[in-house]
């Protein structure tokens, strides 16, 4: 418990850091914040107006207490660009990144996981020949190419899934719920879904693959032989179980940085996330709203950091017993 | 020397543990760095012959260094050159592969084959140097913070842990679009990001190192703190070093390729992530003109798998225990 209390202040720790760099980061940035808010029609008292009602007449330090406190509040600004607040705006497309990359994560830990302990299994023969190269070339695909691919064969050339987006325009729902679970919305979701699980099963599939090999060589394994289990029972039963357990750490850790990654598989498919939100706030040099989306990535990868450094703790006696001395 | 590598599994155990032991009268000279480093060339030619994918992964780069070398040869065209239809003096736009261009013209009237060629050249070179920075910071790291401990291992790990929560992707992009779009800014949003895993492995095999025999003996003879970690210490952490390089080079190159892609790459040159981000802005995939934005992502792939083909095979002979 002690533990676990400490890890967490230090992730917040860490955020807090990670947060503070952000800050200044955008605040030292060449070029006026309010950039583009000024075009040639604004007059200087206008300016001068605008640069206090954002407080950017205070002091460096003064601005960074101001935001400390506002982020506390759940406050992330004004964005320039969509004249609203940021935390509207970030929330409102938070939903549709956790729906694509946990169903993309789904898929690939379930597949990779599987095909892992198959290629584990079946050791030295030609489908691991083919296997383990194949799966080293997907993870050395890059996300946005294989998008591509996807999105030219089977919605250009084939016209089964829609080129892009989250819903067909023009349909309107009338709750978030209803939204989500549409046909329509499953149909958007499928491409993007599959190109990140394409992406994503590699990890799984070689870690599970070295974790069952190492497993098959001990002694448990050997007593099971010894009791007669059918070596499917040994697989599936036995091994299985306790190979997974660096996968399910590998899942926790994942989910951090597939959310930041998926950064190129929005933009490909422009569906309505968090990380095409930050890749268009900072080509339209909208800051505040850079910065709240990249909080929010931010936090959920602390927050994942956090998980899998837990479940490895809890799943794993050996590290528990070490850690409590 | 020692004939480590036996061939004949029939001799007996006694005969090859003898055969193993050195005759110190006439052995050569172990220690030092020049010894050191002879036995690293050795062994780093030795593995492609023992290891199938280590070999094809060092056949793939020399292909593309060869490649990057000579491109100004290979290619047929300038890659920017807008090019024209000779009679009708129109714009030669969305060829199909050919004769006269192998990998067809792009929506601009540029050839794709020579693009691809030139293109190259600025994948090896920002995965390259990326991967050098990636390295060279987390060995010394890994050193420094294995080999001292304390308040030095305290801070570099807590940033590390900072490094680890900042979202990578997202950050190189914020960073290329801040500081210019230029392959110098990628490299440094890559550097920055990318030590701490090499650094935490390269730790923790110095840790266990620290206390060998060697590192003793190197202290009773008067050797000077820094003196044991960079001439004793670090020589053994190299082959790591080497394998993470490897496996660098190539999330440099997938990185440089996605942040071009999103736009925040340089627009003056040619890149495969420059090549793809024109194909999709143009809208290729619609044209289905599988001849201008496949071969752009086969390079990638085959580039990037290479490092990780090199990685597994020097991993798979030189370290048999983390095999996987």
């Amino acid at each position: 418990m002690k533990y676990v209390l400490s890890r967490l202040f230090y992730s917040i720790l860490v955020l807090w850091i990670v947060g503070t760099i952000l800050f200044f980061m955008f605040r030292l940035m060449p070029g006026s914040p309010l950039a583009a808010f000024i075009d040639q029609t604004t007059t200087l008292e206008q300016q001068q107006a605008l640069i206090a009602r954002f407080g950017l007449d205070k002091s460096l330090f003064e601005q960074y207490l101001i935001f400390i406190q506002n982020v506390l509040q759940g406050d992330l600004g004004q964005s320039f660009f969509h004249r609203r607040p940021v935390t509207d705006v970030v929330m409102e497309a938070l939903p549709n990144t956790v729906i694509l990359t946990m169903s993309g994560l789904v898929v690939a830990y379930v597949f990779g996981v599987l095909a892992g302990a198959y290629l584990a299994w079946r050791r030295g023969t030609t489908v691991e020949g083919i296997g383990i190269p194949l799966a080293l070339a997907t993870r050395a695909a890059p996300e946005f190419w294989l998008g591509m691919v996807l999105l030219a064969f089977f919605s250009f050339h084939l016209g089964w899934f829609p080129a892009g987006g989250a819903n067909t325009v023009g349909l309107s729902y009338d709750s978030e719920w209803e939204r989500i679970f549409t046909l329509d919305y499953l149909r958007h979701l499928a491409l993007p879904v599959l190109t990140l699980a394409i992406y994503l099963q590699g990890l799984p599939l070689l870690l599970m693959r070295s974790n069952m090999i190492e497993i098959l060589q001990e002694e448990f394994v050997t007593m099971g032989k010894m009791k007669g289990l059918s070596s499917r029972t040994i697989v599936l039963n036995h091994a299985a179980r306790n190979a997974m357990l660096p996968v399910a750490t590998a899942f926790a850790l994942g989910v951090g940085s597939a959310i930041g990654g998926n950064v190129v598989v929005e933009t490909i498919f422009s569906w309505p996330g968090i990380g095409r939100l930050l890749v268009n706030a900072v080509s339209a040099s909208d800051y505040p709203l850079a910065q709240g989306a990249f909080l929010i990535i931010t936090a959920v990868l602390i927050a994942m950091n956090f998980i899998a450094d837990m479940t490895y703790h809890l799943l794993d006696p050996r590290i528990r017993l070490a850690a409590s001395n | 020397m020692p004939q480590a590598t036996d061939t004949a599994g029939a001799r007996s155990v006694e005969q090859r543990a003898l055969a193993r032991l050195p005759d110190l009268a006439s052995a050569p000279r172990r220690s030092g760095l020049a010894a050191m480093a002879g036995r690293a060339f050795r062994a780093f030619w030795r593995v492609p012959s023992e290891n199938a994918y280590a070999a094809i992964g060092l056949v793939i780069y020399a292909l593309f260094v060869l490649t990057a070398i000579f491109a100004d040869q290979l290619i047929h065209y300038e890659p920017l050159e807008i090019l024209l239809n000779e009679e009708t003096y129109q714009l030669a736009r969305n060829l199909p592969a050919g004769s006269e261009h192998w990998l067809g013209t792009t929506y601009g009237g540029r050839d794709i084959y020579s693009q691809l060629v030139i293109g190259t050249r600025s994948a090896l070179a920002v995965g390259i140097t990326a991967a050098l920075c990636v390295v060279a910071i987390g060995t010394l790291v890994g050193l420094i913070s294995g080999y001292f401990g304390g308040w030095a291992d305290n801070l570099l790990m807590r940033l590390a842990d900072i490094a680890l929560g900042i979202p990578f992707l997202p950050f190189v992009i914020v960073l290329a679009s801040f500081l210019g779009a230029a392959q110098s800014n990628v490299v440094l949003g890559i550097a920055l990001l990318l030590w701490p895993n090499s650094a935490r492995v390269i730790r923790s095999q110095v840790m266990s190192l620290r206390e060998r025999a060697f590192v003793e003996a190197a202290r009773v003879t008067g050797a000077g703190q820094w003196r044991i970690l960079f001439v004793h210490i670090a020589p053994n952490v190299l082959s790591l070093a080497f394998l993470y390089t490897s496996v660098a080079v190539g999330w440099a190159i997938l990185t440089e390729a996605s942040v071009s892609f999103l736009g925040f790459g340089p627009s003056n040159t040619v890149s495969w992530g420059y090549m793809l981000q024109d194909a999709y802005a143009s809208q290729a995939m619609g044209r289905g003109q599988y001849n201008w934005f496949v071969p752009p992502g086969l390079c990638i792939v085959l580039v990037v798998m290479a490092g990780f083909f090199i990685s597994r095979g020097y991993e798979e002979v030189l370290f048999p225990k983390l095999k996987g």
